[in-house]
């Protein structure tokens, strides 16, 4: 058979136009629609999760102030928490929001390559999502057992959420990482394979090498999950021991024998740390664009980005033992994770710089998404800098466990990704709702959440430092710890607080827009790359009207000498460019 | 252009259609293939960390290897003549115009598929036979590691057959003969690969 690539095709989207609303809004394919189905739940989801924060919030701010928190139900809201941010909103939302709405559009396609099982991916997100929820209301509740579900305790006597809450955890993961394979099997073989023509590797903007490789990370290291998923639900179903050593409980021996808790550990991180890289790259591409767009200025360094975004991918793999330092190792071992930790900062600080000289001399346009991806490089060298201290054998035993360590990776996998999702969201918005938002208030919701957020995790390196335990229900009488902690700590509640209010502005400012807009023209923000060169805005299903896209340059191409605007689409054919003064494209 | 050209390319040195007007994928086969063999990897990974958990759990001192079941030879003769029958309807189906369900290709196609469901079969015998002889699921790691590993081979397989009935169902209602031929090509692929982790994991079983 004659093979014809999808980006010839120029009819392909006739194989599931949608004919009906439910097939054209519910059971669609269209990978505009899927990304906003992803979209809506993920952020739905995250709504939840951020509720659950403030809840912990307030039994540390005020203790025993809130009748209803007590210490079951403060571990399951510190664990549903964090599973939710970095699993269900952040991954799904970067990769099955963002990777399913900019890829055909940047590879110049109709659609994914393969949509019916993009669509399963959505439904099966979705079923993820309402398992996990319906553990709130089964006896017991909700798993209590902190993101990490370590064994022996996820699954023992006096974990809230051992009778039926850690099942349908993992149950939910599981479903999750079907889900997640069967959209990383479309992201990966429509970048790959259906680049529409002229589109080669190295023309493609960052955002589509972020969402690849995190992709593939993803592909890679879910497994360990799944794996580490299924022995823990065996062990806790038919009373296997793979991880459940021999133990006492309620005063009496258990069935258990000879399991190795360090097992799970090791399983849970080869996926755990290269989930922070599945988070990370995808927000590294992102910003990129949004940085070059903004800045007016070609992206620094496109190929050293490029190959540093694959470098973080690959060392991914070869850290994840630096979450165990205190496991017990070998201390040559230590060592070596310490290294490759080290070796890690390389390429991520490489990328730090190069976003940084692009932002030189450029002809910044200081407006939301800007202003959310600068904040962006703060918080992420914030949190970078104290990743170094914490990769570091002998100063993480002291901090580890302590609120030094809550601070930092808030800072690195928490504000950071969150603060490129807004810039992202602010950014694609008038392409996908074909209406401008209002930018004054996009501007005071950056502020709040980035002054807010500083104002949450800046004070908890000193707890940390203090030597305050992570994960206590309260403090009780603890010497070590000042009574001036507990004034600092319902500081740092009332700013989440603060700051979880400042959301709505978001809210508001979509929805409202979505009716009262400006009418948001083609591409406001006089962009290069392809999603901002179609015919329509929003796109229709199959994106591109009756001819497919031909791309003749890179995706960088903005202030080039000589050209009479300031920006040109990889789709504008030619070198000769009109020798006329510079005219800003766009919004500025 | 050649993937090493490609990423080794200074994109802002060059405008144009450095391959003319051919769209040009990474690799130069379907689809389905690119992402079949997607797959295949992350199945290796999975079955690559289970293999990394049986040897640290059979560190500690319970461990008590399990007799290799008789019959386990005779599934694995069934999955071996299962991927050769799929690997001659491949063969067989290139030189037909025309691809149906009982003949030709099409029949070796079908009795290839119910080769792997005898094996599943024979596989669930051989979980019978263990308990009724007192090798249950929790009495030993080994005998854990035992189910859980066939129990996972299964269910890939199984995700293999569920392709296989789609393709089956193609050649009656005599779809596209392309569309057929590599649907063939993809299962038989599949089924390789399951064969050789079967033979990884019986290996294994059968010597620890």
């Amino acid at each position: 058979m004659a093979y014809v690539p999808l980006a010839d095709q120029d009819d392909a989207h006739a194989l599931h136009d949608p004919h009906s609303f439910v097939t054209k809004y519910v059971w669609s394919q269209d990978h505009k629609v899927i990304a906003i189905q992803y979209g809506a739940i993920a952020i739905f989801v995250g709504l939840i999760a951020l509720g659950l924060s403030i809840i912990m919030r307030l039994q540390i701010g005020f203790p025993d102030t809130v009748s209803f928190i007590d210490p079951a139900f403060y571990y399951q809201a510190v664990t549903m928490h964090g599973m939710i941010m970095v699993i269900y909103l952040l991954t799904a939302l970067f990769l099955g929001g963002f990777g399913n709405y900019l890829i055909p559009l940047m590879c110049g396609t109709r659609d994914m390559v393969f949509p019916f099982l993009n669509m399963l991916s959505v439904w099966f997100y979705l079923v993820s999502v309402i398992i996990l929820l319906a553990s709130f209301f089964i006896p017991g509740g909700p798993t209590g057992a902190g993101w990490t579900l370590y064994a022996p305790q996820s699954i023992s006597h006096g974990t809230p959420g051992h009778e039926g809450g850690i099942l349908l955890m993992l149950i939910s993961l599981a479903v999750f990482i079907v889900a997640f394979t069967m959209g990383g099997l479309n992201y990966v073989t429509t970048i790959l394979q259906a680049r529409t023509r002229g589109l080669t590797l190295m023309r493609l903007p960052l955002s589509i090498w972020g969402i690849f490789t995190a992709t593939v990370l993803g592909l890679f290291a879910f497994p360990a999950l799944l794996v580490s998923a299924i022995m823990l639900a065996l062990d806790l179903v038919l009373g296997t021991s793979f991880f459940m050593p021999a133990m006492m409980q309620l005063g009496e021996q258990t069935s258990y024998d000879g399991g190795s808790p360090i097992l799970f550990q090791h399983l849970f991180w080869f996926f755990g740390h290269p989930e922070v890289y599945i988070v990370a790259l995808p927000a590294f591409g992102l910003v990129s664009d949004v940085i070059a767009t903004h800045a007016r200025k070609n992206i620094f360094g496109y190929r050293m980005m490029v190959w540093a975004i694959i470098a973080i991918g690959g060392l991914s793999f070869m850290v994840w033992a630096h979450h165990m330092y205190v496991s017990g190792m070998n201390p040559y071992f230590g060592f070596f994770f310490a290294t490759t930790t080290l070796i890690i900062a390389i390429p991520t600080a490489l990328k730090v710089y190069n976003w940084v000289l692009t932002l030189w001399q450029g002809n910044l346009r200081l407006n939301t998404p800007m202003l959310f991806a600068i904040g962006f490089i703060f918080t992420f060298v914030h949190g970078g800098l104290t990743g170094l201290f914490l990769g570091n054998v002998i100063i993480d035993i002291p901090l580890a466990d302590t609120y030094f360590v809550v601070a930092h990776f808030h800072m690195v996998m928490g504000v950071s990704p969150v603060l490129v999702l807004f810039a992202a969201l602010y950014h694609w918005y008038p392409k996908v709702s074909g209406r401008m938002y209002n930018e004054t208030m996009g501007k005071v919701h950056f502020w709040c959440t980035f002054l807010g957020t500083y104002a949450i995790y800046l004070p908890m390196h000193y707890l940390g430092f203090l030597g305050m335990p992570r994960r206590y229900f309260e403090m009780g009488n603890t010497d070590f710890v000042p009574a001036s902690a507990q004034a600092l700590n319902a500081n740092i509640t009332l700013a989440a607080i603060f700051v979880a209010v400042a959301q709505i502005l978001f809210f508001v400012n979509i929805f409202w827009s979505l009716r009262n807009g400006e009418k948001a023209p083609g591409n406001p923000w006089g962009a290069t790359s392809l999603e901002w060169q179609t015919p329509d805005t929003p796109p229709k299903h199959g994106n591109w009207g009756e001819e497919l896209p031909t791309v003749y340059r890179w995706a960088y191409d903005y202030s080039v000498p000589g050209h009479k605007e300031d920006f040109i689409p990889q789709n504008e054919p030619g070198e000769e460019y009109e020798k006329t003064l510079h005219k800003s494209g766009g919004y500025s | 252009m050649s993937l090493y050209r490609d990423v080794t390319n200074k994109p802002w040195d060059n405008v144009g259609l450095p391959d003319g007007i051919e769209s040009k994928p990474v690799f130069n086969v379907p689809n389905e293939r690119v992402a079949l063999t997607v797959l295949l990897i992350i199945a290796s990974v999975l079955f690559s960390l289970f293999l990394v958990s049986y040897y640290i759990r059979m560190q500690v001192g319970d461990w008590v290897p399990l007799a290799t079941p008789a019959q386990l030879w005779t599934n694995t003769a069934a999955l071996v003549l299962s991927s050769v029958f799929l690997q001659a309807a491949v063969f067989r189906s290139r030189k037909e115009e025309v691809l149906s369900l009982f003949r030709g290709s099409g029949l070796l196609f079908v009795i290839g598929g119910l080769l792997a469901v005898a094996f599943i079969i024979g596989q669930y015998q051989v979980w019978v036979d263990l308990g009724a002889a007192g090798h249950s699921v929790r009495g030993n790691p080994a005998n854990s590691f035992f189910y859980l590993l066939t129990a996972v081979h299964i269910a890939h397989l199984s995700g293999g057959l569920w392709v296989w009935s789609k393709a089956g169902i193609r050649l009656a209602q005599k779809f596209d003969a392309d569309d057929i031929r590599l649907s063939m090509n993809l299962c038989a692929i599949y089924w390789h690969f399951l064969l050789l982790v079967w033979v990884g994991l019986f290996f294994l079983l059968a010597n620890t």
